[in-house]
């Protein structure tokens, strides 16, 4: 499916990012291309072959269940434009 | 079997529940941090830089979490999938600080399975489990602390949930409430979440559609966030009802998200949020593969306790327990093992009774919790026994065993202290009986005379003699013949 204007548009909405209305038509001719070449794959014949979750052969690591981390509110709250009584306080997002 | 359809204006119509429940997997530290999951901490205390979502920062999966949700599976009777994989879920919310959940889409780490629902007639029904998942929770947010800000505070996020899809096949909010009941129960049973739903452990999202009875399914509603029993059966009777309304009348229903109102018991819909169900997933690039062996899942499987239905099934077998008795007492592992503790060599099915009716009884009324109770199971037990060998009857048991929820002693000395043993010496309850007759004469010659019905009056008047002690069996017997002859 090609990629369209509208389409960039509503990407760029859903990750908050603002793109001129120029800039749509550029993007969408870039990412066609991208898609286009990623399409090649499709040519090669997969029947059979179960899919590579990891080309690294590595299993996903673990950690065992023990308390390591935490009680670290300064350096959470570095950042924080605003803070009260050790919240991060926003503008607010109420349903 | 009842009919579970509600009728409308224009005829009958069926209603199609499935439930999404959200538990909280039980573990010390988060699903991919090493922060504590524990509730009650100060704000953002129990945070990571990874819950924070700070640049750079790399999610490690939790282990433990991992062989929880692989236990519950296998407590649900479900396929385990050796190979799962971690996506992300993307949206904005001033809770979720990395822009996306981690979750489980394409492959969860358990597949199909059931669950065996007990209802209130005592028949049982099994309902499908689609899958189960393993994802992050989201931090928590307060609107009310100012009148143009949130606060937000971090610490629930990143806390391993599991995610529990059923299939639709509830066809009443009664089922959905045993459904839930059934489900906390096993986790409850297994370890593997707490099923504390008012601090939140266990919520449930409840998908509501209505139709004709054997047409295609209707569209359905999704209303979010339901933390008590009541509050999702009265979602789905305010659903139900509101559906049906709306199509009698010729409309349709919208597919959306709705939101509980607590007080009034209402849903209302949620202001659309435009492309809000375009999460995006893709498999998370920080998270390779989850791989499990075949080996750590049977060793799992070989450590799970015994769950409620096998359990139900020995009570309702072996010891001839009715399945209402038995539901009620395998509902919480602890009232399971109290309930073996006390039959243990006792007639079961009276303590049974004595359990449900006395000892449940006597709990609601002083709020009190079995774990805080003064009775042991085994003082529970010979106050049974001591009915069943003759020693005192039922009704002083009950005073008996009055005394024994507010003193803790056992039920031979409360007896003993308070001279309540049973007579059961025929020379002794025959003394009592000559008493009475004595006494009522005129009685005597009216039930003589045909009015039977007095019998019990006699009966009453040998039992008050003797403060309730005498045999009541023996007086009936003695009673009889000394009348009728």
């Amino acid at each position: 499916m090609p990629v369209d204007k509208t389409t960039v548009a509503k990407i760029a909405r859903l990750a908050r990012i603002y793109i001129s209305d120029e800039r749509q038509q550029v993007l969408a001719t870039e990412l066609n291309g991208i898609l286009s070449w990623v399409d090649e794959l499709n040519e090669v014949n997969t029947d059979n072959v179960e899919p590579l979750a990891s080309v690294t052969g590595h299993s996903l690591p673990m950690r065992e269940d023990v308390v390591t981390d935490g009680d670290r509110i300064d350096e959470v709250l570095a950042n924080v434009p605003e803070t009260t009584s050790g919240f991060f306080v926003v503008p607010k997002v109420v349903e | 079997m009842t009919s579970n359809l509600v009728s409308g204006v224009s005829g009958e119509w069926e209603v199609v529940i499935g439930l999404e429940v959200h538990a909280q997997v039980s573990s010390n530290a988060k699903l991919f941090s090493g922060a504590s999951a524990t509730f009650g901490a100060n704000p953002n205390q129990n945070v990571s830089l990874v819950d924070a979502a700070m640049p750079g920062m790399l999610p490690v999966v939790n282990h433990e979490c991992v062989r929880q949700a692989v236990r519950t599976g296998l407590g649900l009777n479900a396929e385990i999938n050796l190979i799962s994989v971690f996506d992300r879920k993307n949206y904005f919310y001033a809770d979720l600080p990395q822009g996306y959940q981690i979750s489980q889409f394409k492959q969860p780490i358990v597949g199909e399975g059931k669950l065996r629902i007990d209802l209130p007639d005592g028949s049982s029904r099994d309902i499908g489990i689609e899958r189960l998942h393993l994802e992050q929770d989201a931090g928590k947010s307060m609107h009310d602390q100012h009148p143009s800000k949130s606060y937000i505070d971090l610490n629930r996020t990143g806390v391993a949930l599991m995610e529990i899809v059923s299939r639709p096949d509830m066809r009443s909010s009664i089922e959905a409430a045993a459904y839930v009941r059934k489900l906390r129960s096993i986790l409850r049973y297994l370890g593997t979440c707490d099923g504390n739903m008012e601090e939140g452990s266990l919520r449930a999202d409840v998908n509501v559609s209505v139709r004709r009875p054997g047409q295609a399914l209707g569209i359905r509603t999704e209303t979010k966030n339901l933390n008590s029993l009541r509050f999702i059966q009265q979602a789905i009777d305010f659903e139900v009802a509101r559906q049906i309304e709306i199509l009698e009348d010729g409309g349709e229903i919208d597919q959306e998200t709705r939101l509980f109102d607590t007080t009034t018991g209402t849903t209302r819909a949620m202001r659309s949020k435009e492309d809000a169900h375009d999460y995006r997933y893709f498999p998370d690039p920080d998270l390779l593969p989850l791989v499990i062996s075949q080996k750590e899942v049977d060793e799992l499987e070989m450590g799970l306790p015994e769950l409620p239905d096998q359990i139900k099934d020995r009570l309702t077998a072996d010891y001839g327990l009715s399945a209402y008795d038995a539901a009620v007492i395998i509902e919480e592992r602890e009232t399971a093992l109290f309930y073996e503790a006390a039959s243990e060599g006792y007639d079961r099915k009276l303590v049974a009774n004595w359990m449900t009716v006395e000892l449940f009884g006597a709990l609601n009324k002083s709020g009190q919790t079995l774990s805080k109770c003064k009775v042991l199971p085994e003082q529970l037990g010979s106050l049974v026994g001591l009915i069943s060998d003759g020693t005192i009857s039922g009704k002083i048991a009950k005073d008996v065993f009055a005394v024994m929820f507010e003193t803790g002693s056992d039920a031979a000395s409360i007896v003993k202290e308070k001279g309540l043993k049973q007579v059961s010496d025929s020379g002794a309850i025959e003394a009592l009986i000559d008493t009475v007759i004595a006494a009522h004469e005129s009685e005597v010659a009216e039930y003589r005379a045909g009015k039977e019905k007095l019998f019990g009056f006699f009966v009453g008047q040998v039992m008050k003699q003797s403060g309730g002690q005498a045999n009541p069996g023996m007086v009936n017997q003695i009673l009889r013949t000394r009348l009728d002859k």
